[in-house]
C-alpha cells in the first residue's frame, strides 16, 4: 500500500510539468498583450516596451518558460501584473476559501446522493425512487445560476435565514454550497442506485441474506461496500470540479474563489495570475485523482493486492 | 411424525407482467433427523425455489408463497416474524450454494465474514469468534487456515471456497444444511473433495442435509432418500437404492435412461422427447402427460394421487394408483 502510493505520487511530477507546459504556450498563444493592457489605452509605445522588458515579455517564450518553472519549483509564482501583489499570496487565500465550499459542498451533495441512491435502490420503482429520481433530472439540468438565485430570493430575500453574498461565518457557505452540489448529488444518487442495483442481486448478498443478518447491515454493509467503488470515482470527480473553481456559484453568490480569479485574470491578461491558478487548479484535480485511487483500493482488495 | 422437517403442499408463485408462475405446485416431502435427503430435477423445476422457501428468501416481488406449511422442529416457518425467522437463518438451518466463486463477499476477508456470522449467532466476543472460525476451517481442511482467514475471497480457488462456504455454513451447528447444487460449478476431481467433505461432516456433527442437484452420480453418492421433482411438483419419492433400482414414474425412468452407460454400445443418449412445459401454463392433470409414454385416459385432466407402491416409495401416477390416496 504504501509502495503503491509511493509509486503513484511520483508519477504526479510528469503530468504536472506537461500541464504547465501546456497552460503556458495557450496562455501565450492568445492574442493580446499585458504591457498594452497595463500602460492603458494612449501610453507612448516607450513605455509599453519599458513594461514588456520589466516582465520579461520581450524573451524567448522558452526563456520565458524556463523563467516561470525555475521560480515556480521555488514557490515563487510572480507578482500579478494588476494589483502588484505576489501570485502566491493570492492563491492561498482563494484557494482556501474553495477549499472550504467544496469540502462542505461535497460533503452535502454526497450524503443525499448516497442515501437517496441506496434508498432508491432498495424501494425500486416505489414512490421514493420515482420522487428522488425527478430530482436527480432536476438537479443536474438546472443551470447554477439560476438554482443560485432561486435559492437567494427563497431563503435569503423571502426567509431571512441565510446572507445573500459575502464571506465569513459557515452561514454564507451554506447555501452556496447547494448550488455548487445540487448536481454532483444528482449524479451520485444515479450512481450510486445504479450500482446498488447490480450488487443487491448478487450472490454473496443472498448468502448475507441466509446467514441471518438483518437487512441493514446487508444493504448498509455488505451491499454498499461494493457499490462504493464505482461511486467513488464519480465522487473524485465531482470534487476535482469543485475544487477547480466553480466560477458560476462564485460570481452569483460573490465570494472571492479560486474561479473568479482565474477568471479575471484571463480578461486581464495577467499571465502570472492566470498561470498560477491554471497550475494550482491542474495539481488540486491531479491529487484528488491520486487520493480517490487510493480511497478505491481501500473499498476494492483486489487493486490493492496487485 | 418426529422429522425435522415437514413441508406440506407448499406453494409458491412468481407474479411477472400479468402471468403467474406456479414455480412450486403443491410440494410435499419430510427430512429425518441425521438424514440426506435428496432433491433431483431438471434446470428450472424448482429445486433452487423449494430451498429459498424454506429459509423464506423468495425475493418479493416478484415472488411469494401463497400456501402450505414449512413445520421445521413443531414450528410452520411460515407463521414466524421475520426477526424470528433471522435467528434460524444461519444458525438452525444455513444453505450453501451453487457459485462458490460469487457466494463470499469480495470485499470483506473470509475471517472476517465468519466471525460475523459466529458473533450473530453464538453471541461470542471478537477473539472466540476468531478462534471457532479458525476451527472450522481446520476442520473442513483447509491448509494454513491461519492464513486464509485474513485473506479476502479472490485469493482463494472455486475449490477453497466452496470449503469456507461449509466452514462458516456449519459453523453455527445447524439442524438442516441446504446444499443447492454444491459441487456443479466445480472440477470433476474437486467435485469429489467436496462431496467427501459434505459427508464426513455430516458424520461428525450429525446435520441433516437438503442436497440439491440434478447429478443423478451426486443422488447416488450421497443421499439416503430421494425425491424427484418435475415443472414445480414431486412426482416420486423412494430410498436411494429402491429408486435407483425401481423407478416408478415415467419421468424417473426417463431421466435414469438418459445415464450414459460405459457397459453398452449405444452412440446416442436416450432422450425425453418433447421439453418442459411453460410454468404459467402447466398442462392439466399430470404435467408430464404430454411427454409421458405411457399416458391413458386420467391423464390429461385429472392430478394423478400419491401412492405407495412398497414402503417408503411413493409415486404420483395413475399407473400405480389403486385409487386410494396416500397421506
Amino acid at each position: 500500500m504504501g509502495r503503491y502510493i509511493f509509486k503513484r505520487t511520483l508519477m504526479l511530477l510528469p503530468v504536472l510539468l506537461g500541464v504547465s507546459l501546456v497552460s503556458f504556450s495557450l496562455l501565450h498563444m492568445v492574442p493580446g498583450d499585458p504591457a498594452e493592457l497595463l500602460a492603458g489605452e494612449e501610453a507612448n509605445p516607450e513605455f509599453i516596451r519599458a513594461l514588456r522588458k520589466e516582465y520579461g515579455l520581450d524573451q524567448p517564450l522558452y526563456i520565458q518558460y524556463f523563467h516561470f518553472i525555475s521560480h515556480v519549483v521555488r514557490g515563487d509564482f510572480g507578482i500579478s501584473i494588476r494589483n502588484r501583489e505576489p501570485v502566491i499570496k493570492l492563491l492561498k487565500e482563494r484557494f482556501l476559501f474553495t477549499l472550504q465550499l467544496s469540502f462542505l459542498s461535497i460533503l452535502i451533495a454526497g450524503s443525499i446522493g448516497l442515501v437517496a441512491g441506496v434508498i432508491s435502490a432498495t424501494k425500486q420503482y416505489s414512490l421514493f425512487d420515482n420522487f428522488s429520481m425527478v430530482g436527480a433530472l432536476f438537479g443536474v439540468s438546472m443551470p447554477i445560476f439560476w438554482f443560485g438565485l432561486l435559492l437567494m430570493l427563497v431563503f435569503s430575500v423571502q426567509l431571512r435565514w441565510f446572507p445573500a453574498g459575502g464571506k465569513g461565518t459557515i452561514l454564507h457557505l451554506i447555501l452556496p454550497a447547494i448550488a455548487l452540489g445540487a448536481a454532483s448529488s444528482a449524479v451520485i444518487a444515479r450512481m450510486t442506485r445504479a450500482s446498488m442495483l447490480e450488487v443487491i442481486r448478487q450472490d454473496y448478498i443472498r448468502t448475507a441474506r441466509a446467514n441471518g443478518l438483518r437487512e441493514f447491515i446487508v444493504i448498509y454493509k455488505h451491499a454498499l461496500k461494493n457499490a462504493m467503488i464505482p461511486v467513488i470515482t464519480v465522487f473524485g470527480l465531482e470534487f476535482g470540479y469543485m475544487l477547480g473553481g466553480a466560477v458560476l456559484t462564485e460570481t452569483v453568490f460573490s465570494l472571492p474563489g479560486v474561479g473568479r480569479l482565474m477568471v479575471e485574470g484571463i480578461f486581464q491578461r495577467d499571465y502570472p495570475i492566470v498561470q498560477g491558478s491554471m497550475l494550482l487548479v491542474a495539481t488540486t484535480f491531479v491529487v484528488v485523482n491520486l487520493l480517490t485511487d487510493i480511497a478505491y483500493a481501500f473499498f476494492d482488495p483486489k487493486i490493492r493486492y496487485e | 411424525m418426529g422429522s425435522l422437517l415437514n413441508i406440506n403442499n407448499l406453494k409458491t408463485q412468481f407474479f411477472s407482467s400479468g402471468r403467474t408462475i406456479r414455480a412450486l405446485d403443491g410440494v410435499s416431502f419430510h427430512i429425518e433427523e441425521g438424514e440426506v435427503f435428496g432433491l433431483v430435477g431438471e434446470t428450472g423445476c424448482g429445486k433452487s425455489v423449494t430451498a429459498l422457501s424454506i429459509l423464506r428468501l423468495i425475493p418479493f416481488p416478484p415472488g411469494k408463497i401463497i400456501d402450505g406449511e414449512i413445520l421445521f422442529r413443531g414450528r410452520n416457518l411460515l407463521h414466524l416474524k421475520e426477526d424470528e425467522m433471522r435467528s434460524i437463518r444461519g444458525k438452525e438451518i444455513s444453505m450453501i450454494f451453487q457459485e462458490p466463486m460469487t457466494s463470499l463477499n469480495p470485499v470483506f476477508r473470509i475471517g472476517d465474514q465468519m466471525m460475523e456470522l459466529i458473533m450473530l449467532h453464538q453471541k461470542l466476543d471478537r477473539s472466540r469468534a476468531s478462534e471457532k472460525g479458525l476451527e472450522m476451517l481446520e476442520r473442513v481442511h483447509i491448509p494454513d487456515a491461519d492464513r486464509v482467514m485474513k485473506q479476502y475471497p479472490h485469493q482463494l480457488s472455486g475449490g477453497m471456497r466452496q470449503r469456507v462456504m461449509i466452514a462458516m455454513e456449519l459453523s453455527c451447528h445447524p439442524f438442516l444444511l441446504i446444499a443447492d447444487e454444491p459441487t456443479t460449478a466445480l472440477d470433476v476431481t474437486i467435485q469429489a473433495q467436496i462431496l467427501r467433505l459434505i459427508k464426513e461432516m455430516r458424520k461428525k456433527l450429525q446435520t441433516s442435509i437438503l442436497l440439491i442437484t440434478h447429478d443423478l452420480g451426486v443422488i447416488a453418492e450421497m443421499c439416503d432418500r430421494v425425491a424427484v421433482m418435475y415443472a414445480g411438483s414431486i412426482v416420486e419419492e423412494a430410498g436411494v437404492e429402491e429408486i435407483f433400482e425401481e423407478p416408478k414414474h415415467p419421468y424417473t425412468q426417463g431421466l435414469w435412461g438418459a445415464i450414459p452407460r460405459v457397459d453398452q454400445e449405444k452412440e446416442t443418449l436416450a432422450v425425453i422427447p418433447g421439453a418442459v412445459p411453460d410454468l404459467s401454463q402447466p398442462p392439466a392433470g399430470c404435467k408430464f402427460h404430454p411427454r409421458c409414454p405411457h399416458r391413458f385416459a386420467p391423464c390429461d385432466h385429472k392430478i394423478p394421487p400419491i401412492s405407495q407402491t412398497s414402503p417408503g416409495h411413493l409415486v404420483s401416477c395413475y399407473l400405480y394408483g389403486k385409487g386410494e390416496r396416500y397421506e
